[in-house]
């Protein structure tokens, strides 16, 4: 254990001063993530930016129900901003000006007509300029409508099984309790797949997951680079176990990876204003993302000859899966095959993980999945490249 | 002693010190290449023994199985008595080993590399810093002890090299041919050097393919050729399987390698190889024979001048193998 430490120490000493395992681990990927999310990014923040305008004439509990819970709740969740004016009038004109993306104009009456059956219009004005906002405006009303028609049929039902002859006051009585009770059908965030980052995270989280997996083949790399240099056959000969070697050149492999990653993560919060979600759940991540990286490139370090190839070959490995896996493209925009496909790399699942914490909403317990995923492709890699790592840490035979 | 294909034993003459390496029958194989046939010896405390080959004897798989970074397909090495393994930690301490190649961390100063090797093989932290500084002035880098090493020349990196075996003050101190591709002034302060830790009782085992290095260090010489030693003693044992035998250089021009054939043919003559520029040879009372030896080499070739040379290791590799150390 003590020769692994010291072994640990004087590679990191030596990345310290090698400023591009620094570049590599940390710098690119913060610049690259900066790049690109200064040139592709807030195209989640500028879709969102609609404004909608409500008239409320009516007062009424249906028009409470409608600018209180379904307008409030989607301010709330930060879809659209909402603002309520006096006059159709002045929504009208700002509607026309393009100050807003639509207007709901609520009748006086409303209400009340909503509660005795009778024919009343919800009108929707719409800039014609923005699409997706006089979209999203003519799909609320139209929705808010279907379910106060249908709560309308349940109590005309109602009345017609209990016999009864249809009493105006009944219905408007039923009519009322109706549009007080809880809405049937809850806005709720809903996921296919799961949650997705915001553009600034999604480019940092790539960008970190894409480098992580350079940064996780130096250890191997360095292995070979001390048996090329000659220094392995003086480690060999000195009284240390081969396994204190491998241990050392791990250990060394997983603090640059875990402290590389951290340091991305805390600098990017105050530099890009990234949101991680629970740091619990990210340390997590973490760990067993540098575990499953450590153990897919060792693997891939076992196939080379020298240094310069398992360097060749990682690049190759890390950028394949990096591509697959979702690193530079979120994979919900992939094709069916290629989203299934992601799942075989390690990247597709730290991804994933990240996203799901990136909300502010999951915990630890959500990214389970992701974790056990990663755990487990991590011990088989690694364990394949520890049986083949008898020839990876002996002298060259003349 | 003169010894017989690999049936080399330990049951030599012993200096009479305690034995700190005793090698026995050690072989190893790489595929269908046999590199190491029954190499056996011994060194004792304080004796410097020399294995003396060409490149691709055999000398650097020997002395790797002996530090246990190669396994052995046969044979077994002690170390003060205790057997050697590639995993026997205790023992490898005893150990100092210097490389034939650099085997320094370019991008540590020379005082890191002393301190990384010298807490890998457990120097006491107390004695740590005066061990380096002692080895730095041993090895004349003092002076530049806190720069990165890549920055060194190359006959500064040897000696950092060396020190890095020394740091730990080993019982047995293996080098590997640690002249080659050194300066004359940094080769001299490495044989000096070596001189000096076997006058303190160190024992060393020294690989060369440089005659000179092997007379003027060792105590005695094994001579190893395709894996085996052929022959092992003192200098002066070693010169006496020459018997009354000179070593003849001829400079000639022409035919050489028809010269180097014919006069082979001649009665005493136990060798005659051709070099670049004239001959080498091995004869029996050359003062006598030289006048017909040189009669056949002007038939094909332009003799230019005649050197006897007293008899010495070249010599006797030149008859043991039929071919020259630089070969």
């Amino acid at each position: 254990m003590r020769g692994a430490l010291l072994i640990a120490t004087k590679d990191l000493l030596g990345s310290l001063r090698d400023r591009s395992a620094i570049l590599s681990a940390v710098i690119a990927p913060l610049a690259l993530a900066f790049i690109l999310s200064a040139a592709l990014g807030n195209a989640d923040e500028g879709s969102l930016d609609i404004s909608f305008t409500v008239v409320d004439e009516d007062r009424g509990p249906v028009a409470e129900v409608f600018v209180g819970d379904v307008l409030g709740s989607l301010e709330r969740q930060d879809v659209v901003n909402i603002r309520e004016e006096s006059s159709a009038a002045s929504a009208r004109r700002m509607a026309r000006d393009g100050d807003i993306a639509a207007a709901f104009l609520i009748p006086s009456g409303f209400s009340d007509a909503v509660q005795s059956g009778d024919h009343v219009e919800l009108s929707v004005l719409t800039d014609p300029s923005s699409d997706i906002g006089a979209q999203i405006a003519t799909s609320i009303a139209n929705g808010y409508a279907t379910e106060l028609n249908a709560v309308r049929a349940s109590v005309g039902t109602a009345l017609a099984v209990k016999g009864a002859r249809p009493d105006p006051g009944a219905i408007r009585r039923l009519g009322r309790q109706a549009a007080r009770a809880e809405t049937p059908v809850a806005v709720a965030e809903a996921f296919v797949g799961s949650r997705e980052f915001d553009t600034k995270t999604f480019f940092v989280a790539g960008m970190a997951v894409f480098f992580l997996f350079f940064t996780a083949q130096l250890g191997a790399v360095s292995l070979l680079r001390e048996r090329r240099e000659g220094t392995l056959a003086r480690l060999l000969a000195a009284p240390l176990s081969r396994a204190s070697i491998l241990g050392g050149k791990a250990l060394y492999t997983f603090v640059l990876g875990v402290g590389s990653l951290t340091v991305l993560v805390v600098s990017s919060q105050f530099l890009l204003e990234a949101n991680w979600g629970d740091p619990i759940g990210v340390a997590a991540l973490i760990i067993a993302g540098v575990f499953a990286a450590m153990g897919l490139q060792s693997l891939v370090a076992t196939l080379a000859k020298n240094n310069e190839q398992a360097a060749g070959y990682g690049a190759v490995v890390g950028v394949t899966l990096g591509l697959l896996g979702g690193t530079f493209f979120p994979l919900s925009q992939a094709p069916g095959f290629i989203l299934r496909l992601s799942f075989l790399t390690p990247h597709a699942w730290l991804m994933r993980g990240f996203g799901e914490l990136s909300g502010g909403v999951a915990g630890v317990a959500d990214v389970v999945p992701s974790l056990l995923a990663l755990l487990a492709m991590g011990g088989v890699t690694g364990a394949i490249a520890l049986m083949r790592s008898k020839s990876l840490v002996a002298v060259v035979a003349r | 002693m003169e010894r017989e294909g690999a049936t080399t034993t330990l049951d030599g003459d012993r200096t009479g010190g305690s034995v700190v390496l005793e090698c026995r029958a050690l072989s190893k194989s790489f595929g269908d290449r046999q590199a190491v046939r029954g190499v056996g010896f011994h060194i004792d405390q304080g004796e410097t023994y020399g294995l003396l080959g060409p490149n691709g004897a055999g000398k650097t798989t020997a002395i790797s199985m002996i530090c246990g970074l190669l396994s052995r397909d046969g044979g077994e090495v002690f170390i003060e008595g205790a057997r050697l393994d590639t995993k026997s930690k205790h023992t490898k301490a005893a150990i100092g080993y210097v490389p034939q190649e650099l085997a320094i961390y370019p991008d540590l100063s020379a005082r890191e590399n002393l301190r990384f090797f010298g807490k890998l093989y457990g120097v006491p932290a107390r004695e740590l810093g005066s061990r380096i500084d002692d080895v730095l002035a041993i090895t004349g880098l003092s002076d530049r002890a806190d720069e990165r090493t890549d920055g060194f020349s190359g006959g500064m990196k040897r000696r950092l090299n060396i020190g890095i075996g020394l740091l730990h003050r080993p019982r047995l101190l293996i080098l590997d041919e640690p002249t080659v591709g050194v300066d004359p002034q940094s080769r001299n302060a490495i044989l000096t050097n070596v001189e000096e830790l076997s006058g303190e009782g160190m024992a060393v085992l020294y690989t060369t393919h440089y005659m000179e290095e092997a007379e003027r260090l060792c105590d005695r010489v094994g001579i190893i050729d395709q894996g085996e030693i052929k022959a092992e003693g003192t200098r002066r044992e070693l010169v006496a399987i020459l018997g009354q035998r000179d070593r003849v250089s001829l400079q000639a021009t022409g035919d050489i390698k028809r010269a180097a054939q014919e006069i082979s043919h001649l009665p005493s003559v136990d060798s005659a190889t051709d070099r670049e520029g004239g001959l080498d040879l091995i004869v029996a009372e050359a003062s006598h024979q030289l006048p017909r030896i040189l009669q056949v080499a002007a038939s094909t070739a332009q003799v230019t001048g005649v050197e006897v040379i007293e008899p010495d290791l070249e010599a006797v590799f030149l008859k043991l193998t039929g071919k020259a150390l630089r070969d």
